[in-house]
Order: structure tokens, then sequence, then C-alpha cells
């Protein structure tokens, strides 16, 4: 069964009758919308039951010819990676279609609501393929391709200064995407395989030099994507104007396109190139990791603050991805779905506020868990996972980086730690400065949450409380995945000085 | 005297069958004239308008036939090629000329009598007595013809002659416009003018290699290259201004001063037909002419030629972000897609690259052609009071008033930026990666970059359509004609499946190839 044509074919399918809806019956879009991306929800999970983690490593394989002349194939598969990474991108998008019911439909607005869902279904299908494709070159054409419905959500439905987030935001991935382009054909023209399918790339490029460049043509799109410090500057702004169910898919899933190409491209093809540049790349993440951490607790607006929380965040990533050790390995995976949760939960949750209050900025809020207890609470398990609290998931994500990177590179995994530190305060204190102290004037009559809000947050608590005690189904999934990416990079393996008898290591495993 | 009897004499042998795509189209438009000349007013377009579409569809039959029997031959005495690389270009031409005469039938779009001065009375008059210029099928005829013939000619003299009759029908058609006449005087005027010069060009350049090799047939001049000796000088004047000649045709930098201005002031749908069948049949020449005659010299100009990419490529691209007129964009536009396209002109190398970079440049210039088409027929169709609304700050807005039209053309620009799953993509890549293999990273990457300047001014327009507010008094959007609307979907379903299952135009533009250049 094609599984991974028909998860990729059902959005597509819906998009199209979403946007067919008669003028006027916008209701029934949403309701298409959220039945199809229940659909695509389950079918996920369906497939993900017959994942045989210690098969092969890439399942549900499909390659078609698809342009012969450039060696181009329709060529998708899973490994443990993407299948996680598949599943986060389709559990969010239900919980962010529930969420942005009313978010196109505000009367001032007078933009169309049925295309507003429907470009979320296409964008779950290019979702679904970026991270499934095994050609090189039909993941640049995801990679690409998925920033139009993006620019469209932000740029006609988003906040005041949408445009020019809208076109920043496309500007900085359309250079970033083009440097990559120069890399996949000089990949292409050196390997001179014929062919652009990842496994057989591997090991094609041998020359030093010539894997360096081309390292770098990717890295940089990906780095611009993911996004790492100094590259970032697109996202606080089309996160704090995108609306909350954009800024959502944007943070929490097409960002991870960046760092899981860095994992599957930058580290698969060009191992040397990627030893290489792995100091530079680990100064990045940490100047990222501390850099968003700082500027974040200096933000007035909740959006953009957790925008820079996020930066943060992703540099704990690549910190992950480049610190080459199973551990960090595995963690910067989980990471990368942890995130997506954590984030969307406090994104969905900023976004209930502005809706209530009309203003994103911080200082007009106070006191609101008296008069909203519930989105109080929520908003505080969402921010607490952001900062990494044990016993939520984001925690063992964090952790297991945390380790891996000290095995084998100790000053950065030192000096990352501090972002936990800062993590704390720019999270208790936006908490205490909006929900806790005197109410004010302007939230006495703010309303608690409804129940189809409630639908929308519970499912996100539930899975980070779920993964944080209990995060093995996720790790068996991912570990095999993450070791034959090391094999590939051949990356010595830590070994710890003193042999350890008991349990390897820590939290799940 | 007995030796100089007619025995010494024989007639030329012409391959008439090769040559009847071109002979059709020629023969229609005489017969156009004819039909100007003795039949009444009121009848001439409903003639005119069948004969030219006929006669083109005729010979699109013949090329495609002619194609599928796989002719590859120097017709007439070596004089006119026909092979791979023309029959596809011919195809090319005439579809997008067929696309284009359907604009050209909407009357709206042209001057109700050319001979009355701008404003005058005779001008109203003509304009209540709904007169029209039905000679502009005729023309239309004459032009293609000679667009058919300038890729196809393998003898510098009859590329010369092929450039005249391609040219002068624009010039007359480029004054045309019913709006804004004194601008479209001007366009045609300056088109001329500079035409006629890069002309001169040409043929001094033509003079100079004859002096050289003996010869104008391009294949004479390649052998001239390996055996004649110490004429170097008349060699390189002759292939420089030759260049120049063809590079202004193109509308390369620093020769593409006339595009904005000819493209702004022309009648939209002839522009159209400048934009696409123009530009691919002065490729095909260029190709000729520096691919066969001076092939063997390419260490020579290969760096003029990258310079002149990069220009181009720079040029185009930046200027075009300080424009506020949509034709003037789209000129500036089409200038830096000229720039693309040279990266391939330049990536020669043994015989497979060549075939590569061939086929790279035949697939690239049909998407360009038909998003292009496409996109000047969108501007047919938003107009003001004063005939099309041109400025673009008449464009915001577009997306509510008009959300199928906005989209549309929001896919043209898409296509022309080079965003995946439109053609624009695999043409940008089928020029560039034959580019990369051919050690002209360097080149690329001026046009990746320039690329993602370009998007700017694409994208900038989308953000008027969609994301901006409508002008209180905005433009109307023309109901369109038949022939509007299904150029308009025509050339919308050619990106979209041009963007996703490239491969039969691929293939086709690859077999084109394969053969190279006849010699």
């Amino acid at each position: 069964m094609p599984w991974l044509s028909i998860l990729m074919g059902v959005p597509v399918v819906g998009a199209l009758a979403v946007a067919a809806v008669p003028k006027g019956s916008d209701k029934l879009a949403k309701q298409l919308t959220l039945g199809v991306s229940l659909v695509v929800l389950v079918l996920t999970l369906a497939m993900a039951a017959q994942f045989d983690r210690s098969g092969a490593r890439y399942q549900f394989s499909e390659v078609h010819d698809w342009i012969p002349s450039f060696g181009v194939h329709y060529a998708v598969a899973v490994d443990g990676i993407a299948l996680v990474l598949i599943a986060l991108a389709v559990v969010l998008v239900p919980i962010v279609v529930l969420a942005s019911w009313h978010d196109a439909d505000r009367p001032e607005a007078k933009r169309s609501v049925k295309t507003y869902f429907a470009l979320i279904l296409v964008l779950e299908a290019m979702m679904i393929g970026v991270f499934a494709a095994t050609d090189v070159f039909l993941f640049y054409v995801f990679f690409e391709a998925m920033l139009i419905p993006m620019y469209f959500m932000i740029g006609s439905y988003g906040g005041a200064q949408r445009s020019y987030a809208a076109v920043k935001f496309l500007l900085y991935s359309l250079f970033g995407g083009l440097l990559m382009l120069v890399a996949v054909i000089a990949l292409y023209a050196i390997a001179a395989k014929g062919t652009f399918l990842q496994p057989e790339l591997l090991g094609a490029i041998k020359d030093p030099t010539t894997q360096k460049w081309l390292f770098l043509g990717f890295f940089i799109a990906f780095a611009v994507k993911a996004p790492v410090w100094p590259f970032h500057t697109w996202l606080p702004d089309a996160a704090a104007q995108a609306p909350a169910g954009a800024a959502v898919l944007l943070v929490g899933v097409l960002d991870k396109v960046g760092t899981y190409g860095m994992l599957r491209f930058c580290l698969e093809l060009f191992p040397d190139a990627a030893k290489f540049f792995t100091p530079l790349i680990l100064t990045l993440s940490v100047i990222g990791i501390v850099y968003g951490a700082i500027v974040a607790i200096g933000q007035t607006d909740m959006k953009r603050l957790i925008a820079y929380t996020s930066i943060s965040h992703f540099g704990f990533i690549t910190m992950g991805v480049f610190a080459m050790s199973a551990d960090a390995g595995a963690g910067a995976t989980l990471y990368m779905v942890n995130h997506g949760f954590s984030t969307g939960a406090l994104f969905l949750l900023a976004g209930f506020l502005i809706n209530r209050r009309g203003s994103q900025y911080i200082a007009d809020y106070g006191g609101v868990q008296k008069v909203a207890p519930v989105l109080a609470g929520t908003f505080l398990v969402a921010g607490l996972s952001s900062l990494s609290l044990p016993g939520l998931s984001t925690f063992v994500s964090e952790f297991l980086v945390l380790i891996g990177t000290f095995e084998n590179y100790v000053v950065p995994a030192v000096i990352a730690l501090s972002g936990m530190v800062l993590a704390a305060v720019y999270i208790l204190w936006m908490y205490q400065r909006m929900m806790g102290g005197p109410v004010q004037e302007s939230v006495k009559a703010l309303p608690d949450l409804n129940l189809r809000e409630k639908f929308v947050v519970a499912p996100l608590i539930a899975l980070l409380v779920v993964f944080g005690f209990f995060p093995k189904p996720l790790l068996d999934v991912v570990n095999p995945a993450v070791h034959q990416t090391l094999t590939t990079v051949h990356a010595p393996q830590f070994t710890p000085a003193i042999p350890v008898t008991a349990e390897k290591k820590g939290a799940g495993q | 005297m007995s030796t100089l009897t007619a025995a010494a004499i024989e007639a030329p042998k012409i391959e008439y069958g090769e040559l009847a795509p071109m002979l059709l189209v020629f023969g229609a438009a005489i017969i156009g004239v004819l039909v100007e000349a003795f039949t009444p007013r009121y009848l001439r377009k409903s003639i005119q308008m069948p004969i030219t579409i006929l006669s083109m569809v005729g010979a699109l039959a013949l090329t495609i036939w002619q194609g599928a029997q796989g002719v590859r031959n120097a017709a007439a005495m070596g004089a006119v090629a026909v092979d791979g690389p023309s029959l596809f270009i011919w195809g090319a031409i005439l579809l997008l000329a067929i696309v284009s005469v359907l604009l050209i039938n909407d009357d709206d779009q042209f001057v109700a009598q050319a001979a009355a001065v701008p404003g005058s009375a005779e001008e109203d008059q003509a304009i209540s007595e709904g007169g029209a210029h039905t000679e502009i099928y005729p023309l239309v005829l004459f032009a293609v013809g000679g667009m058919m013939l300038f890729p196809a000619s393998n003898d510098l003299l009859i590329m010369f002659v092929a450039l005249e009759v391609m040219s002068l029908p624009l010039y007359l058609l480029c004054g045309l416009a019913r709006r804004r006449r004194l601008l479209s005087q001007e366009a045609a005027m300056k088109y001329f003018l500079l035409g006629a010069f890069s002309s001169a060009f040409f043929l001094y350049g033509t003079a100079l290699l004859y002096g050289f090799a003996g010869s104008v047939d391009l294949s004479a001049i390649d052998k001239a290259l390996a055996t004649v000796g110490g004429q170097d000088t008349l060699l390189y004047m002759g292939a420089a201004t030759l260049g120049v000649g063809l590079l202004f045709k193109i509308g390369a930098a620093p020769f593409q001063a006339w595009k904005p201005d000819v493209y702004q002031g022309s009648p939209t749908p002839i522009t159209a037909l400048m934009a696409s069948g123009t530009l691919i049949a002065a490729f095909g020449a260029l190709l000729r002419v520096f691919w066969v005659a001076l092939g063997n010299l390419d260490t020579q100009w290969t760096p003029v030629l990258w310079g002149v990419a990069i220009l181009t490529m720079i040029v185009g691209a930046v200027l075009a972000i300080t424009q506020t007129d949509i034709k003037r964009m789209l000129a500036y536009s089409s200038i830096a897609h000229t720039g693309f396209l040279l990266t391939a002109v330049v990536a020669t190398g043994k015989e497979a690259q060549n075939v590569n970079a061939l086929s790279g440049i035949l697939f690239y210039l049909v998407t360009y052609g038909f998003a292009t088409v496409g996109a000047f027929a969108v501007v047919t169709m938003i107009r003001d009071a004063g005939g099309e609304a041109g400025h673009l700050s008449r464009w915001a807005g577009l997306g509510k008033r008009s959300p199928a039209l906005a989209g549309i053309f929001a896919l043209f620009l898409l296509a022309f930026a080079g965003i995946p799953l439109t053609s624009g993509f695999f043409g940008k890549y089928a020029v560039f990666a034959p580019a990369v293999a051919a050690g002209g990273v360097g080149l690329v990457i001026v046009g990746v970059v320039t690329s993602a300047m370009a998007a700017f001014f694409y994208v900038r327009v989308i953000v008027l359509m969609f994301f901006s507010d409508p002008a209180p008094e905005g433009p109307t959007i023309a109901l369109p004609s038949m022939g509007t609307a299904a150029v308009v979907t025509l050339a919308a379903a050619a990106t979209v499946v041009l963007g996703v299952f490239p491969q039969p135009v691929l293939d086709l533009a690859h077999s084109a190839a394969q053969s190279l250049f006849v010699r």
C-alpha cells in the first residue's frame, strides 16, 4: 500500500474540496478541513503502527521516475526520524485547525475563510512530502514550494505588519534555498551518478574541498530555515505577524525542516565537511542559545518572546545534531518533536489571549489567573515545558542533548546550560507579569477557555506529560535511525571512562 | 565566350517540402496583402483572421510532421538549416504566435487610423467610424515568417534578410497602440532607430567575416578558422560586431535599452509576440552563429559572454526593482531572463554537454514564452479610463476584486521567480545545470543571487494584489473575449503542467538538440 502517497494525496484532495465549497458556507469548509486532517492523523497512526523498529532503515518506500532527464525520482520513504516528524505535523494540523476556527473570519479582515483552511491542507501535504522525500531534488521541490502557502497565510491573514513580515520570510528563505539549488546541481554534476536518490549519493563526493563548499550550500539554506543565529532575524517578525495557527505550523514544523535537513543531508552526504565545520556550528548554536534567551527576556510582545525562545531552542537542536553522539542525535530529534508541541501550546494560548484582549503586549495583561484560571494554568504548563521542567517531555530531550554534547564537547555543553537558567527567567517572569499580580481593569471581563479551546490545549498538554514520563515509544523509533545516521558519518562513539554495568543512560532508556 | 554558356549555370536545388512551413506563412502573408487591396473594408477582418490562424496551424502541423520524419538537413543549397533545433524553435514560435494572434484579434488594442495625428479631429472621426487596421495580420505573418527563418539561416546573408523581415513589420506594429499613441509612436521610433543601428552592426560584421573566410556560409567560416591565418583582426572585429547585432536582438546588457520603452509603448498583444517569439528566434540565431560559425573560437568569446551574462542579469534584476509600470517591469524581467539563458549559451564543452545546454535553452524558451504571453494577456484585461492600467499602484487589491485573475497572474509571477512546481523552476534548472557542469559555478551563483533579487519585485506585485487594500477607484477588469480567455487558460495550464510533468517537453527538447546544429 503506498502509504506515504496516500498521506499526501488526502490533504491535497481535501484542499481542492475545501476550495470548492460555495461562498458563504464557511462553517462547512472548516468542518471539512478538520475532518480531512483527522483522517490524515488516523492514517498516519495506522502507518506508524506497522513501522518495524528493527526492520530496514527506510520503510514504506516508493520509487518512481519523475523526470528521467534530470535523474529525478518521486521517491518517498520514512525512517524513524522522518516518521516522528511526520507524526508531529499531522498531530499539530487538526489542533491548529480547531484553534484557528475564528481566526480568518474577523469581520474587518474581509478575507476568504475557505482559502485559509485550504492553504493549511496544502501545507500539510507538503510537510509530509518534505520529511518523506528520499530524493534530494524532490526534497528541494517541497522545501521551496512550501514557502508559498505559508507566505499567503502570513501575508493575507496576519497582523498589522503582515506584508512586510511575509516578504521578509519569503525572501530570506528563497535566498537560502537558491544557494542550496546551486549545491544541489553541483552535487548531481560532481557525483556523476545520474540520480538524485539520497541513499545512492552517500559517499559519492570524496574530495574534501568540494564537500566543504557543497556542505555550505546546503547548510546556509537550512540555517536560514531553522533558524540558526545569525540567520534568524526573519523569524520574530514572521511569527509575531502570522496568525497564531500559522505561527505554530511555521515554528513548530516548517523550521524543523532546517534541522532535519542538517541531519539527513548535511551530515550524511558530506560527513567530512560536517566534522570540519562542527566547531563553527557548535559556536553558532551556543551563541544562539544564549542570545535567543537573553533577547527573549527583553521582549514586550509575547509572540516575539516565544519566537526568540525558539531561537534559543533551535540552538540546542543544532548543537545536538552536530555533537555527533548517539544521545545528542536522539535528543535533538526528540527535541524537534517536543518543541513542536510545547511551542505550539504556547503560541495557541497566546493567540487565545490576544483574541480576547486584542493586544499582544505583555504589559496589557495582569492578574489573568484570577479571572481565567484554566487559561492561566495551561499557559503555565506550556511555559514550564518551554523551560524544560523535569516530568515534561522537553526535559528528556534537552537532557539528552546536553549529555550527548558533553560526551564530545565539554565547553559548549557547559555554556549551553546557562540557557536553561535563562529560560526560567523569561518564562516565569512573563507568567508573573501577565497572570500574577492585581487584576488589570482591561482583563476583568476576560472569559476563560471555552470547550473548543480546551479541546485544542488538552491533547498538547497530555502529549507533553505522557512523553515526559514515558518517552520510550519515541526513542525506540528514533534511536535506530540516529544510530544509522552516525554510522554513515563514521562518528566515533563515546565510551564511558568507567564502564557502566547498570542501565546505560538516563531518562527513558 | 563559349565558356560562359548557360551550361555552367545550374538551377539551385530547393527542398520546397522542407521549407514548406515557412513558405506557407509567407504565402499567407502575401495573400493577406492582396486581401487588403481587393476586398471591401467590412469583410477584411473576417477573411484575415482565418487566413492567419489557419496558415500558422498548417505550418505547425507541417513542422510536427517533419519532426516526426526526423528531417535533418541543410536545405536550399545549405542556406537554410532544417534541423532539430530549427524544427523545435519553429514549433515553439508558431504555437506562441497563434496564441498571440488570439490576443491581437482584440480590436480594442489597435489604433483606428494610424495616419491621423494623435488628438486630432481625424482621429476622433476614425474612431467613431470604427476604423481598424487589418494590415496587422499580414504584418504579423511576415514577422513570424522572419522569426522562423532567422534561427534557421545557415548563412549570414540569409540571416540578415530574415532579421529585416522579422524586424520591419515589428517596428510598424509597435506604433499602432490605440491609447497613449505618442508613447507608442515614440517606442516604434526608438525601436526602429536602434534596430537599424544594430542591423548595421550585423551587416558590418558579416562583411568582415566574409573578408576573413571568403564565404558567408556558417560552416565555411568554421572551416576557415582552422585554415586561414594572419587575418585575426578581421575575424575578431567581425565576430564582435556580429555579436553586437545579435545581443541587441535578445536584449542583453549593455544593448538592452530599447526593451523597456518598446515593451511599454507597444500594443500589449504585440509586446507578447515580441517577448516570446522574437526572443526565441534571436536566441536560435545567436546560438547558431556562436556555436556553428564561431564554435572553435569559444575560448575567445566565452569570457566576453560571461561578462555580458552577468551584466545582463544584474541590470535586469536591479532596474526592475525601481519600476512602477507593470509592462516596464516585465521588460526588465525579460532582460534578467535573457541573462539566465546566456549562462547556458556559454556552457559549451563536449558533445553531450552541448546537447544538454542546448536542450536546456530550448526548454527554458518554451516555459518562459508561455508564462510571458500569459502575463501580458492578463495585463490587457486590467483597464481603467485611459486604457490599460499600467501603473503598479492601480493593481492594489486586485486579489479581492478578482481573485481568479490575480491568482493566475501570481502563478505567472511565481513561474518567473522560479518557484518549484511551476514551469519556471525547471526552466531555470535546465539552464543552470549544464552551466554548472561546464564549470560556470560563479555564473550560476550570480544567477541565483539575481534570481533572489528578481523574486523581490515579483513578490512585490503579489503583495500589492493580495495584501493591500483596493484603490478606491480601482481599474475595471475587462470581460475577457473568448480569445483572451483561451490564451490565459492555456498559458496557465502550460505553466502548471510543465512545472509538474516537464518530462515530455524535456524529451522533445532533448531529441531536438540531439543532433545539434547541422553544419
